[in-house]
């Protein structure tokens, strides 16, 4: 493995552990709902803020069910991820057919377009 | 860092709007230019807004035994600056109030405040402010990351705090009580987002870096970045 690779493999490890170790150390334990969303504490805050305030407008559109929140949720990341790994992939294609034009020196056909 | 829908009164919901919308339009702008400009950027614009499609998306465990999600506007605002962000973490958010139920309409403004403009700044000023004092680059895109997420989560809790101050110890006592549901808790979230950033920033380093260099985000220094000069 490279040093580069070495590097960006180190750093997914790190926010991996970052996000299981509250989970491992047990950090939510004694709460009533552990590792609730910050979002709905804020709600549940609001409620003992003013115990009188009424939400006055609700959703157009509420998913049915936390599963199918979870889907769009899902959803949401993998539409990111997809055009993430699309543009990565469109620029590694384009160094390699660069390379393989033969090139010496080979450079992203953008670069010399400019040129 | 999402207000609820209607859990904003109309004041401040139609005050943090009209604080808003200004970013956003001139966001619009901006971003019109830069792809009128600079066709080739629009592939890498559309990587930034991903990056926040996929962070926002994701809920991660904090120390304070709740969760959160990151924001990802960094990236886009360190890259473009911050005005193309107002209008990239707008689509987001209107994704999320319109299909999710995360979020609102009504809380649209106050929350495109906190995470597509305050955010974006705050991470943006820290990123050029490491940068006039010559740290690394990686350093400055770090921070740069770690404080557009952390600054998003504290707009939140003051933007709640005036809205609903505690009937003892008003204002402060009710920003404390947001503070430790919001601020302390994307701390580590805030770090994962910025050595996220920080690796994205490397993958583009090896495959456009002739992008960053447009962007003004990489120099000329290394060999193979001469090379590429040679042939501009």
């Amino acid at each position: 493995m490279s040093r580069n690779a070495k590097i960006n493999t180190l750093l997914l490890l790190l926010v991996a552990a970052l996000a299981v170790l509250p989970l491992a150390l047990g950090l939510g334990e004694g709460k009533e709902e552990p590792f609730t969303g910050a979002d709905a504490q804020a709600e549940t805050a609001i409620a003992e803020l003013k115990p009188d305030y009424e939400p006055w407008f609700s959703p157009l559109y509420e998913p049915p069910s936390g599963d199918i929140e979870s889907a769009l949720f899902a959803l949401q990341a993998a539409l990111g991820a997809g055009v993430l790994a699309y543009y990565f992939g469109i620029r590694k294609g384009r160094r390699q057919g660069a390379a393989a034009a033969g090139a010496p020196g080979a450079v992203a056909p953008d670069a010399s377009a400019q040129s | 860092m999402h207000i609820a829908e209607g859990f904003l009164p109309p004041l401040h919901a139609v005050a943090w709007g009209a604080a808003s919308a200004p970013f956003v339009l001139h966001g619009v702008r901006a971003l019109t230019r830069e792809v009128k400009a600079n066709p080739e950027s629009t592939l890498l614009l559309g990587a930034a807004g991903a990056f926040t499609f996929v962070l926002s998306a994701l809920k991660i465990p904090s120390v304070t035994g709740s969760c959160s999600h990151p924001t990802g506007t960094g990236l886009g605002a360190i890259l473009f600056r911050p005005p193309v962000m107002a209008v990239l973490g707008t689509i987001t958010l209107l994704f999320q109030a319109l299909l999710l139920a995360h979020g609102g309409l009504t809380t649209l403004g106050a929350n495109v405040f906190s995470m597509a403009v305050a955010g974006p700044w705050a991470g943006y000023a820290v990123y050029r402010l490491l940068r006039g004092t010559r740290a690394p680059l990686m350093v400055a895109v770090f921070f740069g990351a770690f404080f557009a997420d952390l600054v998003t989560y504290c707009v939140t809790s003051v933007q709640l705090a005036l809205a609903f101050p505690d009937q003892a110890t008003g204002f402060t006592g009710s920003l404390v009580k947001f503070g430790e549901i919001f601020a302390l808790t994307q701390i580590p979230l805030a770090v994962s987002e910025g050595l996220l950033t920080v690796l994205v920033v490397r993958l583009l380093m090896q495959s456009s870096k002739s992008d960053l260099i447009r962007l003004g985000v990489a120099k000329l220094t290394s060999g193979k970045a001469n090379q590429e000069a040679t042939v501009r």
